[in-house]
């Protein structure tokens, strides 16, 4: 168990790399092969009618006169060990993980992200609990009481949930409970250390919204997962025992049919700690997806690797987890 | 007043296609020390038996058991589900064809006998593991102590089923069904858990009752078969009786149909012609009739009268208009064609009293 999960951690720091390679090359190599010099590439970040010193001077600063592979030892070298920005009297240290400065607002793009970061944390978080209980739990009813009204109903629901955006069901959510009825009036985010009472109070809306899309979802793998596992032959041996139903049904059907579950929620709940750009643009929350929709917006190269290896980091560290789970859950995969 | 008595059986299920008569009127008996073999091809109704037994059967509207089902004298047919299901596991228990399915694959073996030994009996877990360590050794499972936390997947095909076996005897239930127990199995484990079955009936003293298409398996560990044909039983009583002079077309097709050993190679295998008749559509008189050979020398009309089924020997009875003088000529005629040594059989009739195995097959 040990040897597996240091051998999945170890895969884990590979795979990160080959993402911040690609995601490198992507973002820093495709301007030119599209013919873009770096000169011109300069040009973008140093306002209108810049003379051509201030962008000679802008392109030495960036280092995009560089090689290629000494940029990317650079960017490698601030996230392990940070690096020195600058020179002279205007020299500056930025600790690792360091992602350098933005382009644009020659802030550091670390401690922006990670102001961003307990927004979309709570959100997510806050919306998987939600809806992993609620779409479980309505999946596995459904599933025993297939075909009656309960089903029908669920399942009309989950569809309705599956298929509406997150956009529409929000700016629903706001018309009604926040200006219409005035339970949560005037959404906005307020930080958990600020006061767990209005954090909780602005949250609720954003969650249910996220959570809704997702339990649909659920609701349906679920109730599908569970459809399958109730015919399976072990199944049959439980009840041959003399098992009283209950106990077929959550010790012997949910275990087989949650398992899967379990691969897709750490999917989702790592791909939405790298933003939720829906929900928070919908609700005017300052969290990672935000971020990332401002950093492509303004081109800015240092912001968008940031966000980009943030988010993979998470999903790559869901996907770990979900592995050393998995094992847990799953004996036959220990021995694998 | 045997163990267990099922008479005038009927199980059927209403489908869009239709009604389907999976048991049409099935009658028999097991007693305690006994065992019964239940014969028949795909969908001929030998599974559902078992599974209405159990009260398994897919309890849906659609579904509906009548007749009579007397284990101990209970009526299981009219007892309500929540009866059964405590008599299940406790009175009667079932094995199933294929061992790795059957199992959890999500609990070690120890985890599913202890739990079956405990719905039934209020004792503490370490007791529960006590017995289920003491079940496992009798199934012949070797360091069960250490075995016991094992998953499925870790033990091999043939002790998966002793597993199954521990966990079926572990409330030392008065009925065992074993459906298929061999057919998932490696040849040479085969008879190992055939073995088993016989030795730990013994010791237990249950009533079996063995489901399969296996003549050999048959042969070799039933007292009694009954060979069921449609949903219904055609031919029943003594497995020496039933195998040494057959007195069905069907059952003939069925041993025409094995292979042997002690045959040249050379000697075809004769197949029964047709395919088993649809459940929906069972074909009026005698079901079997549009695929037997001998409508023409029969008494009476076999595609509008079904046969009765009458006794053709002390316990052995048949469902067939032939006449008897007929059915033991073709017969004689039939085992002399493919097998010398049968023949010999045929002549001498019942062969004697001894053990089951003995009794050659075909």
């Amino acid at each position: 168990m040990t040897t597996f999960i240091i051998r999945r951690l170890i895969t884990m720091v590979l795979l990160l790399i080959v993402v911040s390679m690609v995601t490198f090359g992507i973002f820093f190599l495709i301007p030119r092969l599209a013919g873009q010099n770096s000169y011109e590439l300069a040009a973008q970040y140093v306002g209108r009618n810049p003379t051509k010193a201030a962008i000679m001077q802008m392109e030495a600063k960036l280092g995009l006169n560089q090689p290629l592979i000494v940029q990317y030892g650079h960017f490698l070298k601030g996230i392990v060990a940070g690096q020195y920005y600058n020179s002279g009297t205007a020299r500056t240290w930025c600790g690792p993980p360091c992602f350098g400065y933005s382009f644009r607002t020659q802030q550091p793009v670390w401690p922006q992200m990670m102001n961003a970061l307990p927004v979309t944390a709570s959100l997510a978080i806050g919306a998987s609990v939600l809806w992993l209980v609620g779409g479980v739990a309505v999946g596995v009813l459904s599933a025993l009481k297939r075909g009656t009204v309960f089903d029908r109903l669920s399942m009309g629901t989950a569809l309705a949930g599956v298929s509406l955006p997150i956009f529409f069901t929000g700016q629903v959510a706001l018309l009604l409970f926040s200006y219409k009825w005035q339970i949560f009036p005037n959404v906005q985010y307020v930080p958990i250390t600020e006061s767990v009472q209005y954090w909780f109070s602005n949250m609720v809306l954003p969650w249910v919204t996220l959570a809704f899309l997702y339990a649909a979802l659920y609701a349906r793998l679920t109730r599908a997962g569970m459809l399958e596992t109730m015919g399976e032959d072990f199944i049959r041996t439980a009840r041959a025992k003399g098992l009283p139903e209950r106990i077929v049904v959550t010790r012997h059907g949910l275990r087989a049919a949650v398992t899967p579950i379990l691969t897709i929620f750490g999917m989702d709940l790592g791909l939405l700690l790298g933003g939720a750009v829906l929900t928070e643009t919908t609700f005017s929350f300052p969290g990672l997806g935000q971020f990332t929709i401002q950093a492509i917006n303004n081109q800015d190269l240092p912001e968008i690797m940031g966000v980009v290896m943030l988010a993979s980091f998470f999903i790559v560290l869901a996907n770990t987890v979900v592995d050393i789970l998995y094992a847990v859950v799953d004996p036959r995969v220990r021995t694998a | 007043m045997a163990l267990l008595e099922v008479s005038d059986l009927r199980v059927r299920f209403d489908t869009d296609d239709g009604l389907v008569k999976a048991v049409d009127g099935l009658s028999f008996s097991v007693d305690r020390n006994r065992t019964l073999g239940i014969v028949g091809e795909s969908g001929s109704g030998k599974s559902v038996t078992s599974l209405a037994i159990m009260g398994l059967h897919r309890n849906t509207g659609s579904t509906t058991v009548s007749g009579e089902i007397r284990l101990d004298g209970e009526d299981l047919v009219e007892a309500s589900p929540e009866r059964v299901r405590r008599l299940r596991g406790e009175k009667m228990a079932m094995i199933f064809q294929d061992p790795l399915t059957a199992l959890n694959p999500y609990h070690t073996v120890g985890a599913q006998i202890i739990e079956a030994y405990r719905v039934h009996n209020d004792v503490s877990k370490r007791e529960a593991r006590k017995r289920a360590i003491d079940m496992l050794g009798r199934v012949g499972i070797p360091q069960p102590s250490s075995r016991v936390d094992d998953y499925p997947h870790q033990f091999s095909g043939g002790m998966r089923q002793r597993a199954m076996i521990a966990m079926a005897l572990s409330c030392d239930p008065g009925l065992l069904i074993a459906d298929e127990p061999t057919t998932a199995l490696d040849v040479t484990v085969q008879a190992q858990i055939l073995d088993l079955i016989v030795d730990l009936q013994a010791e237990f003293g249950s009533a079996v009752i063995i489901i399969t298409h296996d003549l050999g398996v048959v042969a070799e560990v039933a007292d009694e078969v009954l060979v069921m044909y449609a949903g219904r039983e055609v031919e029943t009583g003594a497995a020496r009786e039933v195998f040494g002079a057959p007195r069905h077309p069907y059952t003939w097709g069925l041993l025409g149909s094995m292979p042997r050993l002690d045959v040249a190679r050379t000697e075809r295998l004769v197949p029964i012609p047709g395919t088993p008749p649809s459940l929906i559509n069972v074909p009026p008189g005698c079901p079997f009739h549009p695929r037997c050979a001998y409508p023409a020398q029969a008494a009476a009309p076999c595609d509008s009268e079904v046969p009765a089924l009458l006794e053709t020997g002390p316990g052995h009875l048949a469902a067939c208009h032939l006449p008897a003088a007929k059915k033991q000529s073709i017969w004689a005629e039939l085992s002399a064609r493919t097998a010398p040594s049968r023949a010999r059989h045929a002549k001498t009739g019942p062969a004697a009293p001894g053990s089951v195995s003995e009794v050659n097959p075909w």
